[in-house]
Parts: structure tokens; C-alpha cells; sequence
């Protein structure tokens, strides 16, 4: 599904992200875990299309698609979510605004017919329940006032209305209690079907006892150091870091 | 035109020719209060940018300009109308064409009892005592030669009174539109609102055709004891138009003012809002919106005078400006000795959406009194990048995401409107601007 072949990225002239490789297939789930600054959430912006980061080498192909070359809202429109650390609040802009234009949005991309009022509404309705959110949400500005589990809940409810087909998790776990964690856990992995995939960043292994990956790779100064199955996360989790940052350092 | 000097001796003859076609009506009372006002006109000077409360606002495109006072209803084509007016079922409507009330637009029939609605020439016949008491009472202190200018030529315009207690349910919308002919259009507005009553006025200027026009216009506001008011300005002129207004608002005691003053139109456009809080426990909120784009130049100049002790003013203006545009923001506060227990609480809050659009801003306390809670400030900045990122991180189109991100900019500007077609109406014409 994606593929991201030696991905070098800026920000300010300063490289984040050196020579990334990693490839993603359906029905797939990969964890990227990795120390706090070692890149994990670069890469998740470069992948949505953050403007600030500037890609200076290599490529990402997305279902055969340069990536790269796709704007932000191409981007989202060809199937890619970003589930972010730090949800924005928006002020002014209710979670139905931002929804319906999206749904839309991606539809028409797709050249699909848009959705009428009531079928929006029974959709969205239908996607509440699966995080646990009240129908009074939809009438709220977007995260204005919101928790941060209510955040964190919000990005998932609105990947459930997106249906991305890949599905990128920055942090997701990141300040949840551990019945928001569960609530979360549980709405993505409903989502989850043979069609799409998910990556998971985070710095824990908690939220891996929940979303359990067929992959786990471990991010270190801008590279992916080492990878193995859900027993790597284990294992960190266990031994911390250091250990795999020192084994990378014997092979160079 | 070559010197202001020049331009005002010509509006001088017009008020002759003006004058002369009065007849009768030069006989009357009433006469004499235009004649004061071209007698002030004369005497004062056209402001330049030497004068503080002009020093952005460069008004040499429209003095070099020859604008003949409109003597007839051209035809118009009811769309340009109908686009500006809410359902006349729930609305008392009139309209104004060139200045001229256009009956054949309008539905005053079967007013709501307390309620006069008059065109300002039939009320200076109909009830002289009450013009004579009340014209140019709020605007005759100040040096605002435009006001003198619009007073001299005071024939056309909406005179409202309504009465002790009348509580008036159905919105009184007024428009006012204007075919762009080269011609000047002094629209006058009176609007009285006794002890008790409660009124909602939506004034709306617009205009139609590719020359320019000048409105030059003024609306004045008794609010009276207990009274409560909603008052709408939604200025949307042609791209070519010059439009200079003044509002002028007296507040007696436990009086209760909301003015919206919403700008989308024009080429030069300076509005001046004043209020006076004459009795005390009185609240004003003063909310403006302006929205602008192209070379347009929107100069928004308020002031609240707490005269009186215990009283509240709330305002907030808020711009959006795009392409090569200009808008100023004074706001003036001032808090009196005897006005102690004040509350004054002001904001300007700006977006520039390019790179060469400018404002200038300057957000202005001036208290005498120790016993108040008064706060200001001033914003100018771009759309957040992160909120822009996040709306097209979901899909939704880059210009898209800016118009809901400036909508929702605008949005507490117009939300506590109480009239909800007024809203949408609005809603509407923003959309248009921005998209």
C-alpha cells in the first residue's frame, strides 16, 4: 500500500529523517516506536504533507502514486489519515462542518455523489457509538474545550467517518487514561479490515497490548534501526532502548 | 476638481438648484435646519491626512471626483433588489432607489400599533415637532462636514418612531440601492425610540452599474429610557463607491443598544459610530465586521462616551482583508469623571490574507473616573497554519478550508444576531466574497 524508499526530510535545515525505508502492505499493522526526537512524528507529518518539513531524497509511492507530489488535501483524499498528537482546537468550526466538508470533499475527489443532510447525519450517528461520544459533540467546535481523551476519541471518530485506507496514529496514546485507551483501542481496531492498514507511532507498548502489530520497528536519529514482530515491543518495553541503539552502533 | 475649495463651492450651488426645487417646502420650519448645515459646511474644511482623525484615510479620490445629487429613479432590475431583501411577510420593508422611496418595492402596510414609519420629507410635514426636536441633535456638536453636507440635502431617508411600550415584533429593514451614475445620494435616517419600546433595523446600502456614486449618509438614534434595540448596517456598495456614514447614538437611562455594522462594498469607505450613554445603567455593544478585498479602503471610526456612571460597553471589530486592501480601525473610549462602576471592554481583531493588505489600528481608553473595569486590544494576524493544516489533513480543498477557517473568524461577530434570516443572509454574502 505504501511504500517509502530512503526518505531524507528537513525542517529549518536541520535533517530529521535520513534515509527511511519501510513498506507497508494491507491488511497490515506497523508499530514505529522509538525514543522521544528520534523522528516518529516527522515522518507522520511528511507522510500527511506538512508543508514545514522539506523532503530532500528519496520517494514515497502510495498504491503506486508519487506521494510527494500530492497535495495535503490530495493526500487525505486518496486515503491517507493522520490521527495527530496534538488535535488543533478550532474555534468557530463545528465537528459537522469539518466533517461534512471532508466526507465531501474526499467523495467528490473519488467522484462519488455528495451526501445529503440526513444521510451525513445517519452516517455520523451510526460512527458515535463506536468511541463512546455524545450526539452533542457534532454541534461543538472542533477540540475547543475538549479533554484530551475527548481529542484523542475525536480523531478516531473521525477516521471511522473517513474510512481512510491508511490510517497513521501519532501518539494516539499519548495522556489517555486507561479507559480512554481502551475506548480508542477498541474503535480502531473495528476499523481495521483486510482493505487497510494502520502505523501506529508511539512511544509506549501499552496501546500495542490493544492494537496488536504485525510489525514493530524502532526509530533512531532519523532510521529505522531495527525491526521484528509484536515481541520487539515487549522486549523494549522490558529493556528500554538502549540496547538496540547500541547493537545499530556495532554494525556501522 | 482641482482644489476642495472648488468641490465645496460647487456643493454649495447644488443646494441652491436643491433649494429650488423645494417650492413651498422652503417655508417651512424645517428649512432652516438645512440651511445651518450648508452654513457649517461652508465654514469647515474637507479633512486631509494632516487631520489625526483622517491620518490613514486619504480622501483625495473622491474630492477629485464631481458627484451631482440624484433628482430621479432610474429603472432597476428587481434581482439587484430582491438579493438584499428578507422575507417582506416577516419584515416591514422599504426601499430606496437613487434616494427616492420606491412604493412599488416597499410593503408599510398595516403597522403594528405604536409604530410610525415615515420617509423623512413626509415627516417633517407630519410631525414637525418631533423632527424639529430631535434632527441633528446627536451629530450638531462635532466638525463632521460630511454630516453638515448630508444635512443640507436631508429630503430623502426613513423617519421611525415608536412609541412608549411598543414593543415592535416584526424587523423594520431598510435598503437603500443605488445606480452608479455619478451622482450623490444623501440618505437620512431618524430613528426614535421611546421609553419601554423595542425595535430591531436592518439599513442596507448597495448598489448596481459600472460608473461611481457617492453616499454620503447619516442615521440618528434616540434611545430612550428602558428601551432595547437591535440595529443591523450592512454595507455592501459597489466596487466603485464612495460611502462616508455617520451613526450617531444618544442612550438615556437603562437603555440597550446592539449595533452590527458589517462592510463588504466600496472603494473608499469611512463609517463614523458614535455613542453617548446620557443616563446611567445603559449597555451598548458595538460589533463591526469588514471584509475586503481588491484595492478596496473600509475606515471604521467609533466612539463610546460614558458620560453617565454604571453603564457597559462591549465592542468587537473584526477584519478580514485580502489582495491589496486597506481598513482602519479607531476606537475611541471614553470613561468621565462622574462615570464611575464603567464597564468598557474593546477589541479589534484582524486577518490579512496577502501579503500587501494593510490595516492600521489603534484602540483608544481615556478614563477620568478610578472606579472601572476597562480593558482593549488590538490583533492583527494571518490564518493559523495548524488549523489550515488540520482541516486538509481531512480532505477538504485548500480554499475551502479558508473560507470556513474566516467564517469562523467572523462568525462571533454576527451570531448574536437575533434575526436568523439576517444571519443566513449574511452568511450568504460573506461566501460570496470569499469564494
Amino acid at each position: 500500500m505504501i511504500e517509502i524508499k530512503n526518505l531524507h526530510a528537513n525542517i529549518d535545515g536541520r535533517e530529521i529523517l535520513k534515509g527511511i525505508n519501510l513498506t507497508v502492505n494491507k491488511g497490515e499493522v506497523h508499530a514505529i516506536m522509538g525514543p522521544n526526537g528520534s523522528g516518529k512524528s516527522t515522518l507522520a507529518q511528511v507522510i500527511a504533507g506538512r508543508e514545514d518539513y522539506e523532503v530532500t531524497q528519496g520517494e514515497i509511492l502510495f498504491n503506486g502514486k508519487n506521494l510527494l507530489e500530492l497535495s495535503t488535501e490530495a493526500r487525505a483524499c486518496e486515503g491517507i489519515f493522520l490521527a495527530f498528537q496534538y488535535p488543533v482546537e478550532i474555534p468557530g468550526v463545528s465537528n459537522t462542518t469539518l466533517l461534512k466538508n471532508a466526507l465531501n470533499s474526499i467523495r467528490k475527489y473519488r467522484g462519488e455523489e455528495e451526501l445529503d443532510a440526513m444521510e451525513f447525519l445517519t452516517l455520523v450517528k451510526k460512527k458515535m457509538s463506536l468511541v463512546e461520544l455524545s450526539e452533542d459533540l457534532l454541534r461543538r467546535s472542533v477540540n475547543e474545550g475538549f479533554s484530551g481523551g475527548e481529542k484523542k476519541r475525536n480523531e478516531i471518530f473521525q477516521m471511522a467517518v473517513l474510512q481512510p485506507k491508511l490510517a497513521i496514529l501519532d501518539e494516539t496514546d499519548s495522556g489517555l487514561d486507561i479507559d480512554a485507551l481502551r475506548i480508542v483501542a477498541n474503535g480502531v481496531t473495528k476499523l481495521k479490515s483486510p482493505e487497510n492498514a494502520t502505523i501506529v507511532v508511539t512511544h509506549y507498548q501499552r496501546l500495542l497490548n490493544y492494537i496488536v502489530p504485525d510489525f514493530v520497528h524502532v526509530l533512531y536519529n532519523g532510521k529505522i534501526i531495527k525491526s521484528g514482530d509484536k515481541s520487539l515491543a515487549l522486549e523494549l518495553e522490558d529493556k528500554g532502548y538502549d540496547w538496540v541503539i547500541e547493537e545499530a552502533a556495532e554494525l556501522v | 476638481m482641482n482644489s476642495s475649495v472648488e468641490l465645496k463651492e460647487m456643493y454649495i450651488k447644488q443646494f441652491q438648484s436643491f433649494e429650488n426645487t423645494l417650492n413651498g417646502e422652503k417655508s417651512l420650519p424645517f428649512h432652516q435646519i438645512r440651511k445651518d448645515a450648508i452654513k457649517k459646511f461652508s465654514a469647515l474644511n474637507f479633512p486631509s491626512v494632516k487631520d489625526e482623525e483622517w491620518k490613514y484615510t486619504n480622501i483625495n479620490p473622491l474630492l477629485s471626483k464631481e458627484f451631482k445629487p440624484a433628482d430621479s429613479i432610474p429603472e432597476v432590475d428587481p434581482q439587484f433588489i430582491n438579493k438584499y431583501l428578507f422575507d417582506k411577510k416577516e419584515f416591514i420593508t422599504l426601499v430606496f432607489i437613487n434616494g427616492y422611496f420606491s412604493k412599488e418595492f416597499s410593503d408599510v402596510d398595516a403597522l403594528p400599533k405604536g409604530l410610525v414609519i415615515e420617509t423623512i420629507c413626509q415627516a417633517i410635514k407630519n410631525h414637525p415637532d418631533l423632527v424639529l426636536r430631535y434632527f441633528s441633535k446627536t451629530t450638531s456638536s462635532g466638525n463632521n462636514i460630511f454630516a453638515e453636507l448630508n444635512t443640507a440635502f436631508a429630503n430623502h431617508g426613513t423617519f421611525v418612531h415608536v412609541e412608549d411600550n411598543a414593543v415592535i415584533e416584526k424587523p423594520i429593514q431598510i435598503l437603500y440601492i443605488t445606480k452608479a451614475d455619478d451622482i450623490l445620494v444623501s440618505p437620512r435616517n431618524l430613528f426614535l425610540v421611546s421609553k419601554n419600546a423595542q425595535v430591531k433595523i436592518i439599513e442596507t446600502y448597495a448598489g448596481f452599474g459600472d460608473r461611481s456614486y457617492f453616499t454620503n449618509q447619516v442615521t440618528e438614534f434616540i434611545v430612550n429610557d428602558n428601551a432595547v434595540v437591535e440595529h443591523v448596517r450592512i454595507q455592501d456598495e459597489q466596487l466603485n463607491a464612495f460611502h462616508i456614514s455617520t451613526l450617531s447614538v444618544d442612550l438615556e437611562k437603562a437603555s440597550n443598544f446592539s449595533s452590527y455594522n458589517i462592510n463588504f462594498g466600496g472603494s473608499l469607505v469611512r463609517n463614523n459610530v458614535n455613542t453617548k450613554f446620557n443616563g446611567g445603567f445603559a449597555e451598548c455593544r458595538l460589533n463591526g465586521l469588514y471584509v475586503t478585498q481588491g484595492s478596496q479602503f473600509v475606515d471604521n471610526h467609533t466612539s463610546i462616551d460614558h458620560a453617565k456612571p454604571n453603564c457597559l460597553s462591549n465592542e468587537l471589530y473584526k477584519g478580514i482583508l485580502n489582495d491589496t486592501s486597506r481598513g482602519v480601525f479607531n476606537g475611541k473610549v471614553f470613561v468621565r469623571q462622574d462615570a464611575q462602576k464603567t464597564n468598557a471592554y474593546q477589541q479589534n481583531k484582524n486577518i490579512l490574507l496577502s501579503n500587501d493588505a494593510i490595516v492600521n489600528t489603534k484602540p483608544q481608553l481615556e478614563i477620568f473616573a478610578d472606579d472601572v473595569k476597562c480593558s482593549h486590544g488590538a490583533t492583527v494576524g494571518q490564518l493559523d497554519k495548524d488549523q489550515l493544516f488540520y482541516l486538509k489533513a481531512r480532505g477538504i480543498q485548500e480554499k475551502e478550508a479558508k473560507a470556513i477557517l474566516i467564517y469562523a473568524f467572523a462568525s462571533d461577530v454576527v451570531h448574536s444576531i437575533s434575526m436568523t434570516q439576517v444571519r443566513d443572509h449574511l452568511e450568504a454574502l460573506l461566501a460570496e466574497k470569499l469564494l
